[in-house]
């Protein structure tokens, strides 16, 4: 019988079973390759020949990538999921207590089940390469590890270290694991030989998996890992049970503290780990098959998935490859953005020139650029030798020299439409005819831009974040005249760059920006009412928020979120009415910016980390104070409030077409806006929690305050048949 | 010369020709023995009296000097000209250091054939040192910055300030890096991944290297390694021979543990380089100007190549690219060579280029070459040994190379000799010699 993800050849007396899941890039474990590795196994148990095993996975890049999630959406209860996850950790229990020694070849991304299987082998070898990764990423799709990796983790390395993994997700490199003894040896990748490096690397991470495999097997090796000092001492205090109170107790508090209750994964991972330690394995198996069934059916674990899929979609091109690729890349403007563009782009291997005004202007982004290549070689990221061959991409100049050569030019020139016009005229005369011209700009509408432009088919917008570096969404606006191959090269772009990327249509404040501005509109109202900053931002994290509401003013600048409200309320009259612009006109008049400028709703000073209240807004604030209304000034009322415009403006966007799908707009709001992950985004959560639900806030507020709160056509059509939803 | 079995001549129109006179070298010892006490430049000096001795060269017929090292003593970092001063030169005689890794001397010859070819000078002498049983261990930076800042430091109140603000760890030294500086991975750690992407296993490794020491200990014997001279070492008995070659069993090569992959790694202290004290010296002149003075040459220096590739995956991959090169332009082809002498690093190495070599699909995804270029026959390689048993003082195994290329053609009665070295940061030379032999 022929077998499709699971196959296995005999070295000598040890076997080696070769994981490789047909027509996929990536191993899932999904349920024909786990019947067929229990098929495989019990052979290789069976036989009399073998005396151990390697297993290894034949795609490049990759172990095994995870579970297959798909197959969790389509359980549908709790316990059919609980189910699952007993299956899984039968059979990793069948290969944890295997007599013949079983050794895990690791090369490439090994997560989630991946690491559960990887762990419930004997011994571990990784390629020590940047593409070997380990983790349990499972908290960050809201379950939880579910094949026994809740109750392994902790008693190989350790609990704090365990705790670390399952409560951030987070990936760790081999040489990270060999120290935390998550692996037990190392394998080089190798130089080009008598074959592709790739191949080879695996072919010897193969043979030195099978010469300790023998050497398992005639027990030349002892299993039993030399333990550091620290982790003795780590060991010896979590075997003192009141240590271990404190650290369940320690670990909690930060948990809730940094997940404001709204994600119920961390704390089941705590629960359930805890279950294993104190009452013994079997309580801690069935704790987590039951708590992985019930996560799965939550509607965080719902959302975040959904935010997955989003995620892997926004990283595909479906513009298709741009007919030329682009090689050399022109950035104008040396601020915050261009350097930031810049970052992004030579570490990439983008030659990239930064061509700036002044030298002052100029030294200061590439100082950015260098910085932000430095903190990675702290991290140790980079090696320093790495960082300067990658800052040699970077060309800084204050001439156009050099652009004749380039395929691509982003201006992320201060935002001012003569300006911007001026630059662009500049640039048109010295750049190829093939080449792209890009605008950086979060509000000026693209077609404006591109009035002056000789080749308005080459006129893009290409929204970035900032910080750049850190910020992972790109928002790339065509105009009506915007080609395709422009489109199609501005996302490969953008992909190159590392960037998830949602194509929106022009028009004022695009996509992001207009959702934004009507939820900055109510918060400006809402300071109005005398609802002071503080409580504000505290009310709109525990919503979800990463950032809260006047800090987000602070960050994003008061004089930029008074051009934006300004221009927007022209474009848009009464539905961004609320708040007075009045109150961001005296901000900046009286010199507070925000960060940038030191004040803004608190005072920013370098060094300081707790922020305090701007005393000097007390007397704008009062200036400009006006009464709440009684009924829609409870503190879920100002949540509300600010989410439900949010969502109605989103849904917007896509009735008028501005977005071409839900899931753009999802990725759009929580990537680049902060909009609370555990909800998916506007439109999951419009389909999680009921359309009908937010258009009763909405006609609530309506009530209250006018026209800003009128729901839109497309929500309304969703309140009036439920069986409509974004997500089908 | 007279050419009794002349295929083709080498010999380039409105070129000059190009001759070894003569070549030496002070016995190669493992470091931390005869030589410990010594510093570089004396080491170098005795390489220049012993060449000085061997060809009778007046002094003041020489017209530059040249000397290759790689680790570099501070105080003599012009080695060649403290070498050559105490050697009695004339202090009219210009002399320059070059470094460039393990072809530093390679260095020094090409650069004196560059300065015989085009017309600057007649008479060279090249040559190299290296003294690895002293090394400069530097004062940590924070160290460094505080002690300079002292020297500036006008005031009692000033240098007390400064004091204060030493840390214990200030004292931790620096010591000179055996890692590549681009990539952090030291040289043994490339060649075992080498070995490995090359799938060359330990026992291949261990009997070539074992070949190296029974071959140099033959050479030894029957004192086919004429460019030793001794060197009567201040203090201590006179030095005679090579102190490294110690042909062992594959049994006993076996017990050893891997150097830098453990626990399962190849490369071993056995099948390694080891380090090596030791200087060499070469005269090198115009034809005509040996011919005028009524020298026989020991060979004609032709062609040379350098390559370099990627530090990392390809470090000691040089002679696989190099060896092809240099053959296109001397016109010659792999069977023509009498003689090669490659640099052993290591077995492992070595072997791994004889299987690129061997290899069109190397050559044709790596080289950009139609096909291979063909390995050289082991029958006619490095057959008095190589740097696995004789030593390899970094900055002196060039020269050594091409002397043993030249005095193998006039002992084997061979024509052409192809010299090949690879060396740190991926750089390589190649160059191919012509014995002048018959004589």
């Amino acid at each position: 019988l022929a077998r499709t993800h699971v196959n296995y050849g005999v070295k000598g007396d040890v076997a080696v079973v070769r994981i490789n899941s047909p027509n996929s890039k990536v191993n899932t474990l999904n349920k024909e390759l786990q019947s067929e590795l229990v098929e495989v196994m019990n052979e290789i148990w069976a036989s009399d020949q073998i005396r151990s095993a390697v297993l290894i996975s034949s795609k490049p890049g990759c172990f095994i990538a995870g579970a297959d999630i798909n197959m969790l959406a389509s359980c549908k209860s709790a316990e059919e999921v609980t189910q699952l996850s007993q299956e899984g950790q039968r059979m990793f229990e069948k290969l944890e207590k295997s007599t013949k020694p079983i050794v895990a070849a690791i090369s490439g991304s090994c997560l989630g089940g991946g690491l559960e299987l990887a762990i419930s082998c004997q011994y571990r070898i990784a390629t020590k390469d940047r593409k070997t990764v380990l983790g349990a990423p499972e908290v960050l799709l809201g379950i939880l590890p579910g094949a026994g990796g809740t109750q392994r983790l902790p008693r190989m390395v350790g609990v704090p270290a365990a705790f670390d993994m399952m409560l951030t997700g987070r990936s760790i490199r081999a040489d990270r694991a060999k120290k935390m003894g998550l692996v037990d040896q190392l394998v080089d990748p190798l130089g080009p030989g008598l074959k592709p490096s790739e191949e080879r690397t695996v072919e010897y991470l193969e043979e030195v998996a099978v010469t300790f495999a023998k050497d398992l097997s005639d027990k030349k090796i002892s299993l039993k890992r030399e333990k550091g000092l620290v982790e003795k001492l780590i060991s010896y205090a979590m075997s003192i049970p009141f240590v271990r109170q404190q650290i369940y107790k320690k670990v909690e508090e930060k948990v809730r503290k940094q997940t404001k209750g709204l994600y119920p994964a961390p704390l089941k991972i705590i629960d359930v780990v805890k279950t294993g330690i104190e009452q013994g394995n079997d309580a801690g198996y069935l704790s987590e098959s039951q708590k992985f069934g019930e996560l799965a059916m939550t509607k965080e674990s719902k959302a975040l998935m959904g935010l997955y899929h989003g995620q892997v979609l926004c990283k595909k091109n479906k513009f298709g490859t741009p007919q030329k690729d682009v090689k050399h890349l022109a950035i104008l403007g040396a601020g915050l953005m261009g350097a930031g563009i810049a970052q992004v782009s030579v570490d990439k291997g983008l030659k990239t020139i930064l061509k700036d005004a002044t030298l002052a202007g100029l030294g200061r982004g590439q100082q950015q650029v260098f910085k932000g290549l430095n903190d990675k070689v702290k991290k140790k990221a980079l090696t320093s030798f790495e960082r300067d061959s990658i800052f040699s991409n970077l060309i800084g100049q204050l001439d156009y020299q050099g652009f004749e050569k380039a395929d691509m030019v982003i201006e992320a020139v201060f935002e001012d439409l003569n300006l911007k016009h001026r630059v662009l005229k500049e640039v048109e005369a010295v750049i190829p005819d093939h080449c792209v011209f890009a605008s950086n700009t979060s509000a000026l509408p693209i077609n404006q831009i591109a009035a002056v432009s000789k080749r308005p088919e080459k006129v893009i917008g290409m929204h970035y974040f900032s910080p750049v570096d850190k910020m992972q969404l790109l928002e790339i606006i065509t105009t009506e005249k915007t080609s395709k191959d422009t489109t199609a090269s501005a996302v490969a772009v953008g992909l190159k760059q590392g960037k998830v990327i949602i194509v929106v249509k022009d028009g004022p404040g695009f996509y992001t920006t207009r959702c934004l501005a009507p939820m900055m509109s109510e918060v400006l109202r809402i300071l109005q009412e005398g609802v002071d900053p503080k409580k504000l931002d505290s009310l709109t994290t525990s919503f979800g928020f990463p950032v809260g509401a006047a800090t987000l003013v602070d960050e994003v600048g008061v004089d930029v979120a008074k051009h934006v409200a300004e221009d927007l309320g022209k474009a848009f009259g009464e539905r961004f009415e609320g708040g007075s612009p009045e109150l961001l006109k005296q901000m900046v008049s009286r010199g507070f910016l925000g960060r940038k400028s030191g004040k803004g709703f608190y005072i920013y000073q370098e060094g300081v980390k707790s922020k305090s209240l701007n005393s000097d807004m007390d007397g704008i604030l009062a200036s400009l104070k006006v009464s709440p209304k009684p009924d829609v000034c409870s503190d879920e009322d100002i949540q509300y409030r600010l989410v439900t415009r949010f969502v109605n403006e989103a849904v917007m966007c896509l009735q008028e077409g501005i977005l071409a799908t839900p899931a753009e707009g999802d990725i759009g709001a929580v990537f680049g806006l902060g909009f609370p992950p555990c909800l998916g985004g506007p439109f999951r959560y419009v389909d999680l929690h009921g359309a009908q639900k937010i258009l009763d806030r909405l006609r609530k507020y309506e009530a209250a305050y006018g026209k800003q709160f009128t729901p839109c056509q497309l929500l309304v059509d969703h309140a009036n048949s439920p069986h409509k939803k974004f997500y089908q | 010369a007279t050419q009794t079995n002349s295929k083709k001549t080498l010999a380039k129109p409105n070129i000059r020709n190009i001759v070894v006179v003569d070549g030496v070298r002070i016995p190669f010892l493992q470091s931390g023995t005869s030589y410990k006490e010594l510093m570089p430049h004396d080491l170098a000096r005795a390489a220049l009296l012993g060449l000085l001795h061997r060809t009778n060269v007046p002094k003041d017929v020489v017209d530059y000097i040249i000397f290759g090292t790689v680790i570099q003593e501070v105080k003599t970092s012009n080695v060649a000209r403290e070498a050559a001063l105490g050697a009695g030169f004339s202090d009219k005689t210009p002399a320059h250091t070059v470094t460039m890794a393990c072809i530093s001397a390679n260095q020094a010859m090409t650069t004196g054939v560059g300065l015989i070819a085009s017309g600057q000078c007649d008479v060279v002498v090249a040559g190299g040192v290296e003294l690895m049983s002293d090394v400069p261990i530097r004062h940590s930076r924070k160290m460094r910055k505080m002690m300079l800042d002292l020297n500036k430091a006008k005031t009692l109140g000033q240098r007390l300030s400064l004091l204060s603000k030493f840390r214990l760890n200030f004292l931790s030294p620096e010591l000179p890096a055996v890692a590549e500086f681009s990539t952090s991975e030291t040289m043994g750690h490339s060649a075992d991944r080498l070995a490995a992407a090359f799938a060359v296993s330990r026992l291949d490794q261990d009997e070539y290297a074992l070949r190296s020491h029974s071959l140099a200990k033959k050479a030894q014997d029957e004192g086919l390694l004429s460019d030793v001279v001794p060197f009567k070492v201040p203090g201590k008995d006179t030095v005679t021979k090579d102190n490294g070659i110690r042909p062992s069993s594959l049994e006993q090569m076996a017990k050893l543990k891997p150097a830098f992959i453990k626990p399962y790694g190849t490369v071993t202290a056995a099948n390694s380089s080891f380090l090596t004290d030791g200087a060499s010296a070469m005269l090198i002149m115009a034809e005509e100007k040996a011919l005028a003075m009524g020298y026989k040459p020991k060979a004609y220096l032709r062609d040379f190549v350098y390559v370099s590739q990627d530090p990392k995956d390809q470090l000691l991959l040089g002679p696989t690219y190099a060896t092809p090169k240099v053959l296109e332009k001397a016109g010659l082809t792999m069977t023509d060579i009498d003689a090669f002498e490659f640099h052993e690093a290591f077995s492992g190495q070595i072997l791994a280029n004889l299987k690129a070599m061997d290899s069109d699909w190397f050559a044709q995804n790596y080289m950009g070459r139609k096909t291979k270029v063909g390995s050289p026959p082991l029958e006619k390689f490095n057959n008095w040994g190589g740097s696995l048993s004789l030593g390899h003082p970094f900055g002196a195994t060039g020269c050594r190379l091409v002397m043993a290329a030249a005095n193998r053609l006039r002992k084997e009665g061979g024509q052409y000799g192809l010299v090949a070295a690879c060396a740190a940061g991926g750089q390589v030379c190649h160059s191919s010699c012509r014995g002048a032999s018959g004589k």
